[in-house]
């Protein structure tokens, strides 16, 4: 008793001297605030337990495109501050030089996520981020609503246009006059691109720019697809979706003053908690598709975990991306925070499936997704996201028609493109 | 923004040592040797503003001006070579004979951020500076709790623009705003307005912050104007029965003239280069984006470093132009003497 006491002793003094030596203070970057930056903090204090390092979260903002501008920024400038940098899905080809070759690191457990995700975090042949979660959107639907007008789940965006007039129409004659059918992600930025390129890809109009560089905007069923879109403003959506990102729809929706909401998994979690006006009463589906005999298409998001090639502490460094994008965590992150876990075996885990039901619904969802055209176009895909998206834009404000405006988004994309992206 | 104060008030006070020197003619005299020694002692006190500008201001326009002629792009900033004008004017030859223009000024976009800045500059200026003076009257007379009113109005220039623009971002907001709710209340409009996405108001919403933001500023020069004028000129007018109106405009005006053009270019500099109001409450709406916010765009964004910078160039000519044209027509002198 004493003696294995004595060895304890002995091997947890080893193990201290041993983090002593090694231990390295790490900095890994978060724009997360409230529930999502207390989970971060809970995960690197079991990394602090296990490996003896220290880790200090520096605060972003919210916002992607700040981050992205900071972060650009930053690794110009070779800043070593930052060992650990989160990154959005479409960023990997952009920054791949700066950052830190995963492959050899990540070889054992890169089998273990989606194929399709790790092609999207790999640049010229590197494998530039470690998938932390993945992200899809779908259809939020009122339960409520849909029963007590005796609808189904809409399955072509048709359908849905027309219960959610419908049932606008009745509640509002009943007195909810501030109910919507349907908000969704209309501001001139990043997410109007996911928006409309899922009505387009819905509609069979390709992906913008094909994974071969071609670039496939300009076609019919795109011009159709904007144009049904531009029909729902101001009849059941609300003129200001032109200016909502993410929080803005889920504000009108979790106010209970929308029929359907285009959104990412994080908006389920909050709208089933205590205050939350339509909290037990909403249900989510795959989004609609432009008649029942099309494949419905959710465009691929997620976060990844990169290093800094800048990094004083590689070794650490990468250990810390890998800790965060591990079984371990993403489950964790799962049954907390409903995210979509990258790592496959995950959707059929019984607690996973107990603690968030909607996960193993939402593997539907994710076999659907489509990649924004970050891939092909490189580092000019911001500008070629931004060309879409003012494109997009216009239309639904009444700038020009669908298919004038994607003539000339092809002019602009082709003159962008020059010799090659 | 006190980083442009202490940059206005830096060039003003060379405006004003440059007045020192007697240099008008007819008025020839020989410099003392007192002077000459003030003259040096003066110019050896200004030698750590001048060095602290060079570092904080020049070098990085310097910088900026030399970018704008390399092809630098953020992930290679190091590799930049030069290429001439290209940013600004290019154009390439088709084997039909046609000639393509490109680069900055064969841009709409930048054209159309152009027209942008110069609209929001004029009409948020004449704006801030009608209110301003209207706010500077009131405060300039004598009423009980007038040293709280003046406290209180600068409240909305207290807070930081990145603040009041979230802040007003919320109250614009369409569905739960708190502007369109009192607007429906009170039965000004009959629906709900979308005034940061509408093409029609999105221009609008931004002149409102900025002139809620930006008139205590104004009304605080202004009033630091009008309290120069002495009062007996006024109690001259009262006897000989002016109209209060027209001691306005011929008394109150004339004289407190020099201040309220030394205010004006003030906030026209200011004007010119706006950005974080924008960049937060419409940041990318055609109908608002001004030079500064599609320079970042470029700069940051679109990974084109050297065309950013470019854009970053021209508007520093533009605004030493306005600048000098509005010095030169409106005969400004910084040191409060009129013409």
């Amino acid at each position: 008793m004493l003696h294995s006491a004595l060895r304890a002793g002995l091997f947890a003094g080893a193990v201290l001297t041993a983090s002593a030596t090694m231990a390295a203070e790490l900095a890994i970057v978060s724009g997360d605030s409230g529930n999502g930056l207390a989970f971060l903090q809970s995960q690197l204090k079991n990394f602090e337990a296990k490996t003896g390092n220290t880790v200090k979260i520096v605060p972003m903002p919210p916002s992607t495109t700040d981050q992205f501008g900071q972060y650009r920024l930053w690794l110009a400038a070779g800043n070593a501050d930052i060992d650990v940098y989160q990154t959005d899905v479409i960023w990997a080809p952009q920054l791949s030089d700066q950052f830190v070759d995963l492959t050899d690191a990540a070889k054992d457990v890169v089998k273990d996520h989606f194929p399709s995700i790790i092609e999207s975090q790999t640049a010229n042949g590197k494998l530039v981020a470690i998938p932390g979660f993945t992200d899809a959107p779908a259809l939020f639907y009122r339960k409520d609503l849909l029963e007590k007008y005796g609808k189904p789940v809409p399955k072509t965006w048709d359908e849905m246009a027309a219960t959610a007039k419908e049932i606008q129409d009745k509640e509002r004659a009943a007195g909810a006059k501030d109910l919507w059918g349907f908000v969704f992600q209309g501001n001139a930025y990043e997410g109007l691109t996911c928006n409309a390129l899922e009505w387009v890809k819905s509609f069979g109009g390709g992906q913008i720019v094909e994974a071969n560089g071609d670039i496939s905007i300009n076609n019919e069923k795109a011009a159709k697809a904007l144009e049904m879109a531009k029909g729902w403003i101001g009849t059941i959506s609300p003129p200001g979706v032109l200016a909502y990102q993410e929080e803005e729809a889920r504000g009108v929706w979790q106010t209970g003053n929308a029929v359907f909401m285009r959104n990412w998994p994080y908006a389920f979690a909050l709208g089933d908690s205590a205050d939350s006006a339509v909290k037990g009463k909403f249900g989510v589906s795959t989004l609609p598709a432009a008649t029942t005999t099309d494949k419905p298409a959710a465009t691929l998001g997620g976060w990844n975990f990169a290093v800094s090639k800048y990094s004083k502490h590689p070794e650490e460094a990468i250990k810390l991306a890998l800790f965060l994008g591990s079984k371990e965590v993403q489950k964790n992150r799962a049954i907390e925070q409903t995210t979509l876990p990258s790592i496959m075996s995950l959707y059929d885990d019984p607690d996973v499936a107990k603690a968030a039901p909607i996960i193993p619904q939402w593997k539907d969802v994710f076999m659907n997704a489509v990649p924004r055209p970050s891939a092909p176009t490189k580092v000019k895909y911001n500008e070629v996201s931004s060309l879409f998206w003012s494109a997009v834009h216009d239309t639904l404000s009444g700038n020009g028609t669908a298919a004038d405006n994607l003539e000339i988004l092809e002019g602009k994309l082709t003159e962008l493109k020059g010799s090659g992206w | 923004m006190p980083s442009d104060s202490i940059a206005g008030i830096a060039m003003a006070s060379t405006q004003s040592t440059i007045q020192i020197v007697p240099t008008a003619p007819g008025h020839k005299r020989v410099k003392s040797e007192l002077m000459r020694q003030r003259l040096r002692a003066a110019s050896w006190f200004l030698v750590p503003m001048l060095l602290a500008l060079a570092i904080v201001a020049g070098w990085p326009l310097l910088r900026t001006i030399y970018f704008s002629f390399t092809n630098a792009s953020l992930t290679n900033i190091s590799g930049a070579e030069l290429i001439g004008f290209k940013n600004y004017l290019n154009w390439t030859v088709l084997k039909s004979g046609r000639v393509i223009w490109s680069g900055l000024l064969a841009d709409p976009v930048w054209w159309n951020a152009v027209w942008n800045t110069v609209r929001f500059s004029v009409l948020s200026v004449t704006l801030e500076t009608i209110l301003g003076t209207v706010v500077a009257l009131v405060l300039n007379a004598d009423f009980k709790g007038r040293g709280i009113v003046r406290a209180a109005i600068l409240i909305p220039w207290a807070i930081p623009t990145i603040v009041s623009a979230r802040m007003w971002s919320w109250m614009l907001n369409d569905q739960f705003g708190i502007i369109n709710d009192m607007l429906m209340m009170l039965g000004l409009i009959d629906h709900k307005i979308a005034w940061t996405a509408s093409s029609d108001t999105a221009m609008i919403a931004v002149l409102i912050v900025d002139v809620w933001k930006t008139t205590p500023f104004m009304a605080l020069l202004i009033l630091a104007g009008l309290q120069m004028i002495p009062r007996d000129i006024y109690e001259a007018a009262a006897i000989d029965g002016v109209h209060p109106v027209k001691t306005f405009w011929k008394v109150t005006l004339p004289l407190v003239r020099p201040a309220l053009m030394v205010a004006v270019i003030f906030r026209l500099l200011d004007a010119m280069r706006i950005f974080d109001l924008i960049y937060v409450l419409t940041p990318n709406s055609a109908q608002t984006k001004t030079i500064s916010v599609l320079a970042r765009e470029n700069l940051i964004d679109f990974d084109k470093f050297a065309y950013g910078s470019a854009q970053s160039t021209m508007l520093f000519l533009l605004i030493a132009l306005m600048t000098i044209l509005y010095i030169w027509l409106g005969k400004v002198r910084f040191d409060g003497g009129d013409r």
